[in-house]
């Protein structure tokens, strides 16, 4: 299996993106998916990258909805602030998340995740405290973007990518 | 089928979805002028990179599967790597904005994290 397949999950991702782009599949198709996801791999080996294991398929399909829908309703957050259809004061500020999440896969869909999200800027983040910098563009005190981050996003990743 | 005999719900549906996501593009790019900081202004053009090209996306793939008569899901694959490159980009325009602000001791300068 590791011989042959060292990467399976890249493997299946470059099958079926060689589907996708060359639908409908036809045999001849078929057959060069399979070539593409049995070879390709292999050139990755010399850059040796971690093997990503994902658990909790559950949570992860809990995951990518929490995200579909926080995408929509940031972009409707953001459209209004821009357009200026929002009444009151609004504050912009940095935010320190404290992240227990130190997984590298987790952290790179954290990454997607909040940049997927407009209203959240990741600036910059710490490796050696774990602290996160973030820009928002609606700042609210306490630690409301705090709990947010962590509770919606950092706990699933965690039990993904455990 | 050819794109002249699509039925007209589905021309409409297009429409809709296409015109909605180069909304939420414009708006983006609205931002860039109206909204005061760098750090603001980083904001903005994400609205065009996530529900502008998903909406558009859709559109794309409704009208495609609509005229070849099956489901064409190609699109999907420019919303996938799109989300997945992005965030480099940004990534890299902030932290060169921070140690800038950091280094020439900037007021709007973000604190250590």
């Amino acid at each position: 299996m590791n011989r042959v397949l060292p990467y399976p999950v890249l493997s299946v991702a470059l099958a079926a993106t060689w589907l996708l782009l060359n639908a409908p599949p036809t045999p001849g198709h078929v057959l060069l998916a399979l070539a593409v996801g049995l070879a390709v791999p292999h050139a990755m080996r010399p850059l040796s990258p971690r093997a990503v294991r994902v658990r909790a398929p559950f949570a992860l399909a809990r995951l990518t909805v929490i995200v579909l829908v926080d995408m929509v309703r940031s972009n409707l957050d953001v459209a209004r602030i821009i357009l200026g259809l929002r009444r009151g004061e609004r504050r912009t500020g940095f935010v320190t998340i404290p992240l227990d999440l130190r997984e590298p896969f987790g952290l790179t869909v954290l990454a997607i995740i909040l940049t997927a999200t407009p209203g959240t800027l990741w600036v910059q983040y710490d490796s050696d405290t774990g602290h996160l910098l973030l820009h928002v563009l609606d700042y609210t005190d306490g630690d409301e973007w705090v709990r947010r981050v962590k509770d919606r996003y950092e706990r699933p990743l965690m039990e993904i990518f455990a | 089928m050819t794109g002249a005999d699509l039925p007209l719900w589905a021309a409409w549906l297009v429409v809709a979805l296409v015109l909605a996501g180069a909304g939420f593009s414009l708006t983006g790019a609205l931002g860039l002028v109206r909204l005061k900081t760098f750090y603001e202004r980083v904001h903005a053009p994400t609205l065009g990179a996530t529900l502008g090209t998903a909406l558009i996306l859709c559109g794309s793939m409704l009208l495609l599967s609509a005229i070849e008569g099956r489901l064409v899901l190609r699109d999907a694959l420019i919303g996938l790597f799109l989300t997945v490159t992005t965030p480099v980009t940004l990534l890299v325009l902030a932290r060169a904005a921070a140690h800038r602000d950091r280094h020439e001791g900037h007021s709007g300068a973000p604190p250590k994290p």
